[in-house]
């Protein structure tokens, strides 16, 4: 097989991802987009590991790690938007402007 | 095309179409099912790459606890069960702009560099016997320290999702703005997702 069929799909993968957390409004959208790139980044490390034939099972190793760094992430990114729902009754990513500078401040 | 490669091209047309449907439903709860399809999808194609452990931990971290988790956020966040406007914000032109560009560099950067290269498929590699042995000789370290970190984020999430009860004055709150606070006043008249539910 092909070393360009897995490394052509992650691609494709990690653009779908790019499109939903720049399109999507919904905190949790987001979060699920940030799922999508990280499984094309893990389907890339799966497939050059097999391609190489690491020895010390790299890539795969490190698929396995970056699933639970993702499981931490998405446990805490959940808590954060619950945070934000109890606090603002809304999770939408573009109205979280407390931050944003006003015209007169940016004067 | 032989066998493996068909086999896995439609399991990547499965896994990017549902990636696909994903950002764009119109429906929260059929984003976190589509995405079951797309995850499953990319357990198989990792079954095809000979990547049996990982195939089988893919399905049952992601499939079994992180969508899991993310149905409920949307049911605890009181989402519509029915289709919901305002999931996409202004800029989806310009997002689907950057997915293109991105896209487009990504496919001819890596089609150019690996059209050549074989991947020779053989049983074993990526069985549990081998990953363990692996994990638990050359990368242990990693592994205690990964764990820790895992410890960490769980307690973080726990700390911050403690329910804030009358008389607790510590950890979870993070500037309370009401509806008159500067700042907070442009573009609240149109909130899709307020508090009309």
């Amino acid at each position: 097989m092909s070393v360009a069929y897995p490394v052509v799909f992650s691609a494709l993968l990690f653009s779908v991802g790019v499109y939903g957390v720049l399109a999507r409004r919904n905190a949790i959208l987001v979060l699920m987009s940030v799922e999508l790139m990280l499984n094309a980044v893990n389907l890339n490390l799966v497939a050059f590991d097999v391609w190489l034939r690491d020895a010390l099972h790299g890539g795969q190793v490190l698929t396995l790690f970056t699933i639970v760094v993702a499981a931490a992430e998405v446990g805490l990114g959940l808590a954060i938007v619950l945070l934000l729902y109890r606090n603002r009754q809304n999770i939408d990513v573009d109205r979280q402007d407390t931050l944003r500078e006003t015209k007169q401040e940016a004067r | 095309m032989t066998t493996p490669e068909i086999v896995f091209t439609a399991l990547g047309v499965v896994a990017v179409g549902s990636g696909v449907l994903v950002v764009t439903t119109k429906q929260l709860v059929h984003a976190a099912l589509w995405l079951v399809v797309s995850f499953g999808a990319l357990a198989g194609m990792y079954l095809v790459l000979t990547a049996e452990f990982v195939a089988w931990v893919q399905v049952l971290i992601y499939v079994g606890a992180i969508v899991v988790l993310l149905l409920f956020g949307i049911m605890l966040t009181r989402a519509p069960i029915g289709p919901s406007e305002g999931l996409d914000s202004g800029n989806r032109l310009p997002a689907l702009a950057v997915a293109l560009g991105t896209a487009a560099v990504l496919v001819t950067l890596l089609v150019r560099g690996f059209k050549d290269a074989r991947i020779d498929l053989k049983p074993g590699g990526g069985s549990a016997d081998a990953l363990g042995e692996a994990i638990f000789r050359e990368w242990v370290l990693p592994f205690e320290v990964l764990s820790v970190l895992l410890l960490a984020a769980l307690v973080g999430a726990i700390v911050l999702s403690k329910g804030r009860g009358p008389n607790d004055r510590g950890g979870a709150r993070i500037g309370r703005s009401g509806p008159g606070v500067r700042g907070s006043s442009p573009g609240s008249s149109s909130r899709p997702n307020g508090k009309g539910r």
